[in-house]
């Protein structure tokens, strides 16, 4: 539907996916937006591709976003960032983590990692965003933070004021963690305004 | 305006649930963790009022919240779509006993097998076990239908059936907190054996009373507030119920909508009216045909899963496309990519294992558990699994239908958790009737594919405290095992000779591998000391890289590049280790002959 926003979330078991989709979430709710979340546990845990899927508005019914109507990618591995190419159409926007994991057949040497692998998404025409969240999340002193570096650059393209999300992050992040939290989202923010 | 306040909770389908279990008054509550029901009670043994625990298995489970029931007081049991196939035979005759405290049983289907064996569609379990089934389709519903079903329960003198999919436990969305109710029954003994004692003379009563009953049901579900019919344009009318729900709503967002929210039993007469009311009906529904067939039989036209599919779940493109194929977008093709299905953690102990079956000539009748993923390549290890605790009875099937032929080839492997599910009983046949395979207990102490939940042999109930730990070797001798061995599997090469000379005896034997899982919590506390490659001595021979750790990496060089970094010329490449990742467990460094891995500390 047209009046509801779609948020991909996707990237490799382990990356902190579920907790940069939720502060996402919790700051669309927070700006009295209706939202649903779907998400994967159990087995695609284990390292495999997982997603989450947000999608937000005046009142959401299916928690699922339909192939061809992500507005918004966040992408936490570059392959793992084309892997979802049939859920974007020619205006989503695309913000990648520039970092690679190697998938199992890559790491044993059956298969390489695909080359300039972000092209399969720029050649239609889609905007993509690099950044370069594990070098910046180094820089504010915590590598765990990364995933909040991609809030942050995912925060300038949402009609969100950064007020509520630094109220997340003061409100739903445990104290001795707030503040490198919160370099990390201003960090992201920067990357992408 | 914020959506979320005091009494507006941002929470998954499996939190709203074990919410609504609080708030309806349950006392006590049994379940086996299994994906997607597992955060239920999980987050139900954080409300302090309600007894949690984890049974076993999902028969133990329910037969718990039946003694529960009849004890006066409201009871839940949970277990995933599988699991009840294990309670089955305490369900069907609880049909015939009735309740006394309110009893709500609940299924937590897995449409697309995100994380199971197969996707049955447990809605036919109503109609089989005679049986109401309530289906909400989102969290906020979830929580307030399950107290309608504590309250069905107690009114109908019926169990409850509760079915959610994955797309409603692992949704999240807003829930309203609501009223804290109490079960209209008296906590007691209270002796009633015509209704509690199923023997023959009294089941055929009883027989009688669940027909009685079923037509009661029958007229509530014609009355009741949760089948509701949603106005809008009679062209094209719909009648759905769970998830389904959700997608109808915005592929046809103009139409005219019967949602069930009990799909068992059927109002016959609403839908009846609602069909003649509308030009053209459909039926949209997940996995089977269940209303459909229901519907039909009544003699009411009606198009279902000739247009939308019985396979994997549904979303609102497929349910739009499937009745307008001309309104589907054009998608933008996949990209070609190298797969990354899930993997063992870095550190596993499972993978030292499963490392030495990839070496021999076995067939390895494998489980369902993490180490399932013993399958992938590159170990490629495990030749069967179809279901909780078949790893041991299937290995000894093999046995007998193969005799000398099999002798020396079957190695069975099953987790601690599913051993003690439903392994036991078949160890217990394997001593009985003399098998020669091997059996492998894979014990690392926790039930770790689900989240880390606990068993009785953690040492620790559903709440974390201390509790009884079986001793697994006493077990197996107990029952019978003469050679019973306990291997690490992070040492490889001892693990690899205690297998060999297990699998060589004549006799039934037991391997126990054991080494604690990575992500429990005492683990991940440790200090991390990883390992690195000594890069000036790694000669290429990819010993390392064939355990399959997703902290090593392959890196493939071209001959200049291997002279130009003083390598043979003819190396094909080295192997690198991913200090991030690697959890010290030293797997690789066994298999090393080079010695070219290694740590901090022993340089």
């Amino acid at each position: 539907m047209s009046d509801t926003g779609n948020i991909l979330f996707s990237g490799v078991g382990g990356q902190g996916i579920l907790l940069a989709s939720e502060v996402t979430a919790y700051a669309l709710l927070a700006a009295g937006f209706d939202a649903k979340k779907s998400e994967v546990h159990g087995m695609a845990q284990r390292g495999g591709s997982v997603t989450a899927q947000l999608r937000y508005g005046k009142k959401v019914y299916s928690p699922l976003i339909e192939p061809g109507s992500a507005d918004i990618q966040v992408a936490f591995e570059m392959m793992e960032a084309a892997r979802y190419l049939p859920y974007l159409h020619k205006d989503s926007k695309v913000i990648v983590n520039s970092q690679k994991i190697l998938p199992p057949a890559v790491a044993t040497g059956q298969t390489e990692y695909p080359e300039n692998v972000l092209d399969v998404i720029s050649d239609q025409g889609i905007h993509v965003v690099t950044v370069d969240a594990f070098d910046l999340a180094a820089e504010v002193g915590e590598v765990k933070t990364a995933n909040v570096v991609m809030v942050g650059a995912l925060s300038t393209f949402l009609s969100v004021d950064v007020s509520v999300y630094e109220e997340v992050i003061n409100t739903r992040v445990p104290e001795r963690f707030r503040e490198v939290n919160l370099k990390a989202f201003a960090a992201g923010r920067k990357v992408s305004q | 305006m914020s959506k979320l306040s005091d009494q507006s909770l941002w929470m998954s389908g499996n939190e709203a649930i074990a919410m609504g279990a609080s708030e309806a008054g349950v006392k006590v509550a049994s379940g086996y963790p299994g994906t997607p029901s597992t955060e239920i009670m999980e987050n139900l043994s954080t409300y302090g009022e309600v007894y949690t625990e984890w049974a076993p298995n999902e028969k133990v489970g329910l037969e718990v919240a039946i003694g529960a029931s009849f004890a006066g007081v409201r009871a839940l049991a949970t277990m995933k779509h599988v699991g009840v196939n294990v309670a089955a035979d305490p369900l069907f005759t609880a049909s015939y006993t009735g309740v006394r405290g309110g009893l709500v049983v609940l299924t937590a289907d897995d449409p697309e097998m995100h994380s199971s064996q197969n996707e049955q569609d447990n809605r036919n379990y109503a109609y089989h076990s005679k049986l109401p089934m309530i289906e909400p389709s989102d969290p906020a519903e979830a929580k307030d239908m399950l107290k309608e079903g504590f309250r069905l329960s107690e009114e109908f003198d019926t169990p409850v059936l509760f079915r959610i999919t994955t797309r409603i436990a692992h949704v999240k969305g807003v829930v309203d907190r609501g009223e804290m109710e109490q079960s209209s029954v008296t906590k007691g003994i209270e002796k009633v054996p015509a209704k509690f004692v199923m023997l023959p003379a009294n089941a055929r009563n009883r027989r009688k009373v669940v027909e009685e009953r079923m037509a009661k049901l029958i007229e509530f579900a014609e009355t009741t507030g949760i089948n509701r019919v949603e106005e809008g344009d009679r062209k094209r009318g719909f009648i759905t119920s769970g998830v389904s729900y959700l997608y109808v709503k915005e592929a046809f967002p103009e139409a005219a909508v019967f949602k069930l929210g009990m799909c068992w039993p059927l109002p016959e007469k609403k839908i009846r009216e609602f069909a003649d009311s509308v030009d053209e009906l459909f039926v949209v529904e997940e996995l089977d045909p269940f209303l459909e067939h229901h519907i039909k039989s009544m003699g009411i036209n009606c198009r279902g899963k000739e247009l939308i599919t019985n396979q994997g779940e549904l979303n609102t493109a497929i349910v739009r496309g499937s009745i307008d194929p001309a309104s589907m977008p054009t998608l933008f093709e996949p990209a070609q990519l190298p797969m990354r299905p899930p993997n063992m953690c870095a550190g596993c102990p499972h993978r030292g294992l499963f490392y030495n079956l990839s070496k021999l000539d076995v067939f390895v009748s494998g489980d369902i558990g993490c180490y399932t993923l013993g399958f992938l390549p590159p170990l490629s290890a495990m030749d069967s699994c179809v279901c909780m605790g078949a790893a041991v009875t299937i290995a000894h099937g093999m046995d007998k239908a193969l005799g000398e032929e099999g002798k020396s080839k079957l190695v069975s492997v099953i987790g601690d958790s599913t051993f003690i599910h439903s392994g036991v009983t078949g160890l217990i046949n394997s001593v009985y009737n003399e098998s020669s395979s091997l059996l492998v207990i894979l014990d690392n102490r926790i039930t770790a594919m689900t989240g880390q939940q606990n068993n009785p042999l953690s040492g620790y109930n559903i709440k974390g405290e201390a509790a009884n730990t079986i001793n697994l070797e006493e077990l197996c001798r107990a029952v019978g095992v003469k050679h019973v061995d306990e291997v690490n599997p992070h040492e490889v090469k001892e693990c690899g000779r205690v297998v060999r000379e297990a699998l060589e005896r004549d006799e039934f034997s037991v391997v126990i591998s054991r080494a604690p899982c990575v992500l429990l919590p005492e683990m991940k506390k440790q200090p991390h000391n990883p390992y690195s490659t000594v890069l000036e001595n790694c000669n290429g021979c990819k010993a390392c890289v064939k355990l399959g750790c997703p902290a090593i990496s392959w890196q493939a060089m071209t001959p200049e590049e291997a002279k130009a970094k003083g390598y043979r010329e003819k190396q094909k490449g080295i192997a690198l280790i991913n200090e991030v990742q690697c959890n010290g467990c030293g797997q690789c460094v066994e298999l090393c002959k080079f010695e070219a891995i290694d740590r901090e500390e022993e340089k």
